[in-house]
């Protein structure tokens, strides 16, 4: 009968920490499982998996590079999410943006870095944006479910461009499906060039100034979120609809602007695939760092600095999981994809399975601790 | 005497009886001790204001919820009542307030949803188009059965409501507020229906609070007053009066001291109003008064009369359909006027929404955050682009230490505060920029006794500075307590005005409950 | 003429070929859908079904037992999600996101592990596999001109689940309208509160709708990897789920418009696939791209209400929760 008087003395430690300390715990536990299903020895592979990450030579900087991918998509998602959507458009997002990273390469790319690098940057939100807006506005103003809507425009963008790559932007007498070769200007600095600026030797790596960007992006979206009166007006149509529109509040101006937002910031890998590191556009530049996003806002629980560690640590099984291929077999990129599944599985769907278990250990435990003192 | 009846037969025991029902919801006790007896073949009313947990004690004996204490006797047998298909088998019908109908179905198809006799659905459609025949003609209750629900007026609804509990062989029909959806007619044709079914020995029982459906219809009454039965009469041998009375109750009044009011210039004028609601259902209907400075206008009634759409239509939430708003004479209804909660609030309207949880706060924000809610954009709290942390902070801390909310930190999460200081968090955010006039709603439900007479306290503190105040409360206590003027509200439309000095609880009840006020008694 | 008869024959056999699975995972994405439970994951337990169906037939050389393995494995994947999201209120699109993305991990991670192959499964022999069934007197009939071929080409010489499939869509359209579980499972989808005070388990409907779901899904993924193909490849779904479910939302969660909306799909994948870079009068060359996007485009333009507004199930998404 009391429970809910109860339950406002269970600390926010407990909710907020050990909960889904455990839930991500759970996932881990199951891959380590998974690998000493197929034969392999998890401890070893963790190692490994370390050793990959950080250890080796340009192993930091590949991890880095991964980081900054799925810091945007991360973002992306818990922007969208802070208004009480869910997007899971991100991939195709990251695609388009591609388009207008490529559009300003391929016919502005002789203007000077000072002006074509912003323009650059620019086109990739704004494409990235567009292709996040129009389920937005389709939410806002017709009703069709976000969800539903961002998934066909995944599909949706992924037809476009290989139509653009192939039959528009390709380079005349090439056979694979990519454009040219942008003018330099447009390249983004690698970290080693900057590096080497200084006189600081580092190894060749695809990590470049985007990381930096996306640094800068985490501490914009955490100003926007809680710092602005528009991250306001978001949180209150994400948390409480009614609420907003008490205060006066427009929903479906919130929920355009959000979704706009999250499709300019998942552009982001845009910047950090095609200006930093490919500088030319090519056929699935995003390779499936759209759906990391999502384990990682959920991860990182839609907070940036949470989301900077849930990136750096998908960057960690992405770097290291390529690593560890190399020393066992039967261990590849794939088992981050199911580490991934279950993260999202057990810190998303079935987030609330457990808490009650751990809460009532908890208050048994409290309750055992304090009996003897009194 | 005809000799048969004086034989000393077997007592029939009754159709229904409860026996200490209790029942908690967290830590709301909805049912307290509830003991009654429902005789068969009869009509038997159970009354009460909203929340005196008429519904809930409904909902026990249908199974829908279970009891924690207590016992349910049916035709004098102990009966497990574990969920609804135990109280189908039992005989127990029910039709609920809102209507449990698959709206894209066929009435036949709702006929026979759970009763199913085989797999394969067409001998049951047949049987039960052969029954609903059989219905039809017995009492009446004409539906076309190959029509879509959705397709049907809400009276037709009802009457498949109704049978779908008679297909099922209910015996004991339970209506839950069964005419609040109704035009008079169909509340008319509802009460034949009822009235043939008791003649055939069916026994029903009536959730209201109106008044003249108890006297209307109903054999006995039960009258219930927060969670408990607060008595027991025949229709018969009562009166409305008497009935308005228990259900009211004789609660010690807490009385605000106050003087007199002084009213000046009227502020809000609304003329004609007429409102809709999402549902595209007239709830307004023809409202029209002044709410003058330093007064409090109460606005009384039973929830679910207009007085919600009322208030979110003046503090611009709601579109109007027809008839006019006038701020200090100004014509916010006028073709190209700005409307909008935001708009209101420049020109000095404020509004305390009488769902703080649903729509003047969010939970899982910080005091700090809920505390500027419609404010957020004003300059004290934000700049061109960041918004002011520390002023925001200062000032919602500022403004919860004169409001007396503990604790007084606005860096809490809204939710861990009770409801009482929840309450006044919102109050203060409205009262603060100090309004012309004050839109307020249910302004101590779900709050303790301390927060409610401070809040009391402070609506009639600003009455005598000069503010205009409308209130909208169910609770009697409250509107007579500290409105100067009351209005009553029934049905969408204004069924009196009364000066606080000459109301009484009784007069009030019976008018809530739909009556006209008597000429006379207006003077 | 005759040749352009033929060119008819051959895409008409192809469209059957290619809507099989779409309208097993769309018919199993109806049964979710229609008992009030989103799945988006149909490309997600297609896919395991594929795999499991690939991997024990190549371990057993029986294709039924690899029909049964993928049944199991797809239905296991519907009961996770079912417990995550019927019995924990959990987000459902969360769970089927989840769903999509664990066995694209995890069949190939399996795959590799057990077959050493880079995570496909090994060649199907014959016996391992589903062969096209020749119907009583097609090849007698062959020569006979017109009907002989349509009856040698298109409705003869398919595998036993195209035959399955075009079975499947009447006996749910049969079960959704006429049985006591169809009735049960539509209201249950559009007012569970009616279907609780009926006395019939919410949650027990749900799991049975899903368990169906996960069947339905498990044959589709069956059909890939042993039908089909003759082993399972690496994404090999390679997006079929999500075509079905825009042909479920197109067809407006109903069988036989589903249905069509995959023969929809399906025909212009085959004409498609025919005409590569034919330079049609008026038209000129339809891109392949085009005809790739054409369901989601329509898709999108239904759920926007720009065509015949396209409803869901009343409590899709919404976990039902009795108590207050």
């Amino acid at each position: 009968m009391n429970q809910s008087a109860r339950r406002e003395d269970i600390p926010g430690w407990l909710t907020h920490i050990v909960v889904p300390g455990f839930n991500l715990l759970l996932a881990f536990v199951l891959s380590g499982i998974l690998i000493a299903v197929i034969g392999e020895n998890p401890f070893r592979a963790l190692s490994l998996l370390i050793k990959g990450a950080f250890i080796y030579g340009d192993s930091l900087g590949f991890t880095l590079y991964y980081t900054t991918n799925f810091m945007f998509t991360g973002l992306a998602v818990s922007i969208a999410f802070h208004c009480g959507l869910f997007n899971i458009g991100g991939e195709g997002q990251a695609y388009v943006s591609g388009l207008g990273v490529a559009l300003v390469g391929l016919y502005l790319g002789h203007l000077p870095v000072l002006i074509v690098i912003p323009l650059g940057i620019m086109a990739a939100a704004l494409f990235g944006g567009i292709w996040g807006v129009i389920p937005g506005y389709l939410q806002a103003k017709r009703g069709s479910h976000v969800v539903i809507t961002t998934i066909m425009f995944n599909f949706i963008a992924a037809a476009l461009m290989t139509y653009l790559l192939v039959e528009v932007l390709i380079k005349p007498g090439q056979q694979s499906p990519e454009s040219r070769e942008f003018a330099p200007n447009i390249w983004l600095p690698y970290a080693h060039d900057v590096m080497n600026w200084f006189g600081i030797n580092m190894l060749s790596t695809p990590l470049n100034l985007s990381f930096i960007f996306a640094i800068i992006v985490s501490v914009l979206t955490w100003g926007l979120i809680w710092h602005t009166r528009w991250g306001y007006e978001m949180r209150t149509v994400g948390q409480n609809p009614t609420a907003a529109v008490y205060a006066g509040i427009s929903t479906s101006r919130n929920i355009i602007l959000a979704m706009f937002l999250s499709g300019a910031v998942a552009g982001g890998v845009g910047i950090n695939e095609i200006m930093g590191i490919h500088h030319r556009l090519l056929l699935d530049f995003t390779s499936g760092f759209g759906f990391v996003g999502i384990a990682v806002a959920l991860m990182g629980r839609n907070h940036p600095f949470g989301i900077f560690l849930a990136a750096l640590l998908f960057g960690v099984l992405f770097q290291g999981g390529t690593e560890l291929s190399f020393d066992m077999p039967k261990v590849n990129r794939d088992m981050v994809v199911v580490i991934q599944g279950l993260v999202i599985l057990f810190s998303g769907a079935m987030e609330s399975v457990f808490r009650p278990h751990i809460i009532r250990l908890f208050v048994r435990t409290r309750t055992a601790i304090a009996a003897p003192a009194e | 005497m005809n000799a048969a009846r004086e034989v000393p037969a077997v007592p029939v025991p009754p159709a229904l009886e409860l026996r200490g029902i209790e029942k908690w919801f967290g830590n709301v006790h909805a049912n307290t001790d509830v003991s009654c007896k429902i005789e068969r073949g009869t009509i038997h009313g159970i009354i009460g204001e909203n929340g005196a947990g008429k519904s809930t004690l409904m909902s026990i004996v249908y199974g829908y919820y279970q009891a924690d204490a207590g016992e349910i006797l049916i035709n004098g047998e102990p009966a497990d009542i574990r969920g609804p298909e135990v109280a189908i088998a039992h005989g127990i019908g029910m039709v609920h307030q809102h209507f449990m109908l698959v709206n894209t179905f066929t009435v036949l198809e709702n006929v026979i949803l759970g009763v199913e006799d085989d797999f394969v659905l067409t001998r049951s459609l047949e049987k039960a188009r052969t029954e609903l025949n059989r219905l039809e003609r017995e009492y009446s209750l004409e539906v076309d059965p190959d029509a879509l629900i959705e397709d049907l007026p809400v009276g037709l609804q009802q009457r498949v409501e109704i049978l779908k509990a008679l297909y099922r062989g209910a015996e004991i029909l339970i209506l839950d507020e069964p005419t609040s959806v109704l035009t008079p007619q169909e509340v008319d044709q509802l009460f034949r229906i009822l009235r043939a079914l008791r003649d055939q020995g069916n026994t029903i029982i009536l959730i209201t609070h109106k008044l003249r459906e108890i006297m209307a219809l109903t054999d006995h009454v039960t009258i219930m007053r927060q969670g408990a039965v607060v008595g027991h009469v025949e229709t018969a041998e009562t009166s409305r009066e008497q009935l308005a009375e228990m259900m009211v109750g004789r609660s010690v009044l807490l009385r605000v001291e106050k003087k007199k009011a002084e009213p000046g210039a009227a502020v809000l004028e609304v003329e004609n109003l007429h409102v809709r609601d999402g549902l595209n259902v007239r709830r307004v209907n023809g409202v029209s008064f002044q709410v003058r400075e330093g007064e409090i206008l109460g606005i009384a009634g039973v929830a679910g009369n207009g007085q919600s759409e009322l208030l979110e239509a003046l503090a611009g939430i709601r579109a109007v359909e027809s008839g006019r708003i006038l701020l200090r004479g100004e014509d916010l209804t006028r073709p190209g006027a700005v409307r909008t909660p935001k708009s209101m609030r420049q020109l000095g309207l404020a509004h305390v929404p009488e769902e703080r949880l649903k729509m003047g706060l969010v939970e899982s924000f910080l005091a700090s955050e809920s505390g500027i809610l419609g404010h957020h954009h004003e300059e004290k709290y934000t700049g061109r682009i960041l918004t002011r942390g520390r002023a925001i902070l200062d000032d919602v801390a500022r403004q919860m230490k004169a409001f007396d909310v503990r604790p007084p930190d606005p860096s809490l999460l809204t939710s861990k505060f009770s409801g009482g200081n929840q309450q006044k968090i919102v109050l203060v955010r409205e009262i603060d920029p100090n309004p012309d006039i004050l839109l307020v709603g249910q302004p101590t439900r779900g709050v303790d006794i301390g927060a409610i007479e401070f809040i009391h306290r402070r609506l009639i503190e600003m009455r005598d500075e000069g503010k205009a105040i409308l209130l909208v409360s169910v609770e009697l206590d409250e509107i007579l307590s500290l409105s100067d003027r009351i209005l009553v509200m029934f049905n969408g439309e204004i069924v009196g005005e009364l000066p606080q000095a000459s109301a009484t609880e009784t007069q009030l009840g019976l008018m809530m409950a739909g009556e006209r006020l008597p000429a006379e008694a207006a003077k | 003429m005759l040749e352009f008869l033929s060119l008819f024959v051959l895409i008409i056999d192809a469209t059957l070929r290619v809507s099989t699975p779409l309208i097993l995972a769309a018919l199993a994405g109806l049964f979710a859908e229609r008992s009030g439970v989103f799945d988006i994951a149909l490309e997600g337990k297609m896919l395991g079904g594929a795999f499991a169906a690939g991997a024990v037939a190549a371990a057993t050389g029986s294709a039924w037992l690899g029909l049964g393995a993928a049944v199991l494995a797809s239905v296991a994947l519907a009961m996770v999600h079912a417990y995550a999201c019927v019995t924990h209120q959990g987000n459902q699109i969360i769970s089927g996101m989840a769903m999509n993305i664990l066995i694209a991990g995890l069949a190939p991670t399996l795959g590799l592990a057990w077959f050493s192959l880079g995570g496909q499964t090994p060649a199907l022999g014959d016996g391992a596999r589903f062969r096209p069934i020749t119907l009583p007197f097609a090849d007698a009939l062959a020569d006979v001109p017109i009907l002989g071929e349509i009856y040698s080409e298109i409705i003869s010489g398919h595998n036993i689940f195209v035959y399955i499939t075009l079975a499947a869509v009447p006996i749910t359209a049969w079960f959704l309208y006429r049985s006591r579980f169809g009735l049960r499972l539509r209201a249950v989808g559009e007012n569970p509160e009616a279907v609780d005070t009926a006395g019939i388990n919410v949650y027990w409907m749900r799991y049975q709708a899903l368990i169906v779901t996960g069947i339905l899904c498990g044959v589709a993924g069956a059909y890939l990897s042993t039908g089909q193909n003759a082993a399972f490849i690496r994404n090999m779904t390679a997006g079929q789920g999500f075509i079905a479910l825009a042909a479920l939302i197109f067809g407006k969660w109903r069988p036989v418009p589903t249905m069509l909306a995959c023969f929809m799909f399906a025909f212009a994948d085959a004409v498609q696939a025919r005409l590569q870079g034919v330079d049609l009068p008026i038209v000129g060359v339809i891109p392949v791209q085009f005809v790739d996007a054409l369901p989601f485009v329509l898709t999108v333009v239904v759920l926007a209400g720009f065509i015949g507004k396209s409803v869901a199930p009343k409590s899709g998404g919404i976990p039902y929760v009795k108590e207050r």
